[in-house]
């Protein structure tokens, strides 16, 4: 009774014990073996079967759909001009739940498709500029999203909304924050937690959200929208050199560290709750969209071995290293001499703290005072992760990292923490 | 007449099917938190009309979760676990005693459920065996499929554009046996009933108590459709309901035929208009029954040949 694989999505007709049973060939992983085969079942359910203990009785042709092709195209639709870019992971796609495949969903037709109230808060246009997983982002991305930001609004949009994976959409949104100089409008990402295939995907509140903050705040400048709770009805507008992701996978995962959300938006009735000042900036939009890698994050812990020091306080690899430095802002004396000879080198180490709450503080203790007189540089409560984005940007712009990583930008340093 | 039952059973699990919560730990602590559901236009096709209604007029979902007896996972906050072994043993071993052939692979699938019921908007069902046998009195009823599945959240209120629901049930390993169509009595279906239920019961695998067991009850007639009355929690009610549909039934071929020596068909209807009658409504807005229904307009359509249907009762 042995039978051979027949091709994805075709027809069968198959004898399992004494019955006859008729199903769809669906498609397995690279993980799931060759010796079974999974098929759907005319009454909707997946089965994996041994190939060797049916017979198959009759095989038709592939019931294969036909794949979308995405295009861009203006949706009928009133307001402010906004652009959504699509730069891939998981909200710009959608599983399809007959046959398991991932298609990428990012026209304007489907996503006013899964989003219908969005055509009466703002004339939709939607582009795909790339399309990477949150995690396979890199700095040469954020280059290519900034220019896309900028030419949208020489081109006229009043805002514009990224679409992107959320690992790493905090780092984005502080390359962003730096990249473009005076925006003209509002620049807003999202992203969902609870995939986009489920009915109580988060994908089309924060879309939301987003969409309502780019066409009507008002406020130009860089930011981040996702949940503000479990509930489906507020969505929180942080600053995006002042957000960080907290939870692998609640929806109000996203969080404002040391300072307030900027704005919450209800999206039951699309009004807009300011809570915080919004940076502003006067002067004429300016790109400054290149990035050095010769940057890193330290996280330094108790053990933290000599070559390890010895890997990233090397000049021939980098130029800035952002140390996580415990409490205040400290390391063991046994890395003094890497920092050093490090700074000697010409080489930049700012200090942030692992404690990811509060402001580091170097003249406290001796330990601070010896980093200080070192040339070590502390960054108040600037977040590690914004502070490695922005040591890349000033790398990568040739700006004076000493004169200008303590120095506040765009909103990522602050001289007050308030009693919450 | 034709009955097909689908009997539910809660596995006797110290967990649930994709979390490690126990449904029968107490709470300290009840957090309560509120959503919407929502499916793009091309899925809405593939589900229930009345609840794709209340979905798109803005149906808010609230729910009830228990700092013990749930978790981030039925807050749908956190992808499932690993589906619970000893439920899977469970089923296997079900479908060993009714003699059916158990999958070589197990695959969960989601049926969009768009009540509130779940949290996720779907439910996680996987088909565990086929083509069982299962023997009441002298004849061998084959059982179609039987299934893994968890159970959905407990409906406590349903008020004016909201619905809530209790989260402690939800995620509950169910078994699901869906025998085929049979033609029986209403007293034969309950007596079938009972007879699966207690063969179940007996491998000390389920709960036990009210509400452990639920059947879904199918009742076709030839020349009618199928009508499948859901959740049927008492082996009287099962006779009931099976002896109600067989006399709805009756009283709907009745009510065919009688329109059919009538002369009436699609086409006598070709040029009823609707006619506003809110204003009649209105005026009587304050009268209970019309209370209940009536808000905003309200239209009549003249039925040519029903005089003396409508009003009749299928059951005295
Ligand atoms: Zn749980």
């Amino acid at each position: 009774m042995s039978s051979s694989q027949p091709e994805d999505f075709s027809r069968i007709k198959f004898r399992l014990g004494d019955a006859v049973y008729e199903g769809i060939v669906m498609p397995r992983t690279l993980y799931e073996d060759k010796e079974h085969i999974t098929v759907k079942l005319n009454n909707g359910y997946n089965i994996g079967l041994r190939l060797d203990e049916i017979e198959i009785l009759e095989v038709g042709p592939p019931q294969r759909q036909q794949e979308v092709v995405a295009e861009e195209r203006e949706i009928p639709s009133q307001g402010p001009r906004v652009l959504i870019l699509g730069t891939g992971g998981t909200i710009s796609s959608r599983v399809d739940y007959r046959t398991g495949a991932v298609k990428p969903a990012f026209t304007a037709a489907q996503i006013v498709d899964m989003v219908p109230e969005l055509t009466r808060i703002a004339s939709i246009s939607v582009r795909t500029v790339m399309n990477e997983l949150s995690e396979n982002m890199q700095p040469s991305n954020w280059a290519v999203m900034a220019e896309e930001v900028y030419r949208a609004f020489e081109e006229g949009f009043e805002g514009v909304v990224i679409a992107h994976g959320t690992d790493t959409m905090h780092y984005s949104s502080a390359a962003l924050s730096f990249a473009i100089e005076n925006p003209r409008g509002p620049v807003v990402f999202v992203g969902l937690q609870r995939s986009s295939d489920r009915p109580s995907s988060d994908s089309a509140t924060n879309l939301l959200g987003a969409v309502v903050f780019a066409s009507r705040s008002g406020a130009p400048g860089v930011y981040v929208a996702m949940h503000e709770g479990l509930n489906d009805d507020l969505i929180a507008v942080h600053s995006g050199v002042r957000v960080r992701k907290n939870h692998t996978s609640r929806r109000d995962a996203f969080r404002s560290v040391n300072s307030r959300p900027v704005a919450s938006v209800d999206v039951r009735n699309m009004e807009i709750h300011f809570k915080n000042e919004t940076a502003k900036g006067a002067g004429p939009m300016r790109l400054l969209n290149r990035f050095s890698e010769r940057s890193a994050i330290m996280k330094y812990h108790p053990g933290f071995s000599e070559v390890l020091l010895r890997t990233y306080f090397n000049r021939d690899v980098f130029d800035a290293i952002i140390v996580e430095g415990t409490g205040l802002g400290h390391i063991a004396r046994k890395a003094f001499p890497f920092v050093k000879e490090f700074i000697a080198g010409g080489g930049f180490v700012g200090m942030t703290s692992q404690c990811i709450w509060g402001s580091v503080r170097l003249t406290v203790y001796e330990t601070g005072r010896d980093l200080l007189s070192m040339g070590v540089v502390p960054l108040g409560d600037m977040l590690s992760e914004v502070a490695l984005v922005k040591s890349m940007w000033a790398l990568g712009n040739e700006l004076d990292l000493r004169e200008v990583m303590p120095r506040n930008l765009r909103g990522e340093i602050s001289e007050r923490r308030e009693v919450e | 007449m034709k009955v097909g039952l689908e009997i539910h059973i809660q596995v006797k699990s110290r967990r649930k099917l994709f979390c490690s919560c126990n449904p029968k730990d107490p709470d300290e602590s009840v957090t309560e938190f509120r959503r919407r559901l929502r499916v793009s236009a091309s899925e809405l096709g593939e589900i229930d009309p009345a609840a794709a209604f209340e979905m798109k007029k803005g149906l808010d979902v609230i729910y009830l979760a228990g700092n013990r007896s749930s978790c981030l996972v039925e807050a749908d906050e956190e992808p499932p676990h690993d589906p619970d072994e000893r439920s899977i043993e469970a089923a296997i071993k079900v479908a060993n005693l009714l003699r059916a052939n158990v999958v070589d692979e197990i695959h969960f699938m989601r049926k969009i459920v768009i009540d509130g019921s779940n949290t996720t908007g779907f439910q996680r069902t996987a088909l565990i065996a086929l083509n069982g046998r299962f023997m009441f009195r002298d004849r061998q009823v084959r059982i179609q499929t039987i299934c893994l599945e968890e159970d959905a959240a407990r409906l406590i209120e349903k008020g004016n554009g909201y619905v809530k629901y209790d989260l402690r049930r939800l995620g509950i390993p169910l078994i699901e046996i869906a025998t085929e169509p049979l033609e029986l009595s209403p007293k034969e279906a309950r007596d079938f009933a009972e007879s699966l239920g207690r063969t179940l019961k007996l491998t000390g695998l389920f709960e036990r108590g009210l509400g452990t067991i639920r059947q879904d009850v199918n009742v076709s007639m030839e020349g009618g459709g199928i009508v499948e009355i859901k959740g049927v929690q008492k082996l009287e009610q099962i006779e009931k309901v099976v002896e109600f549909e067989e006399k709805r039934h009756r009283w709907l071929f009745e009510v065919a035929s009688a329109l059919r020596s009538r002369g009436i068909s699609e086409e006598s209807f070709r040029d009823v208009r609707p006619k506003d009658v809110s204003e009649l409504f209105r005026k009587y807005s304050q009268v209970e029954t019309v209370k209940r229904f009536f808000s905003g307009s309200a239209f009549a359509l003249r039925a040519p040949g029903f005089k003396g249907l409508i009003g009749s009762e299928p059951v005295e």
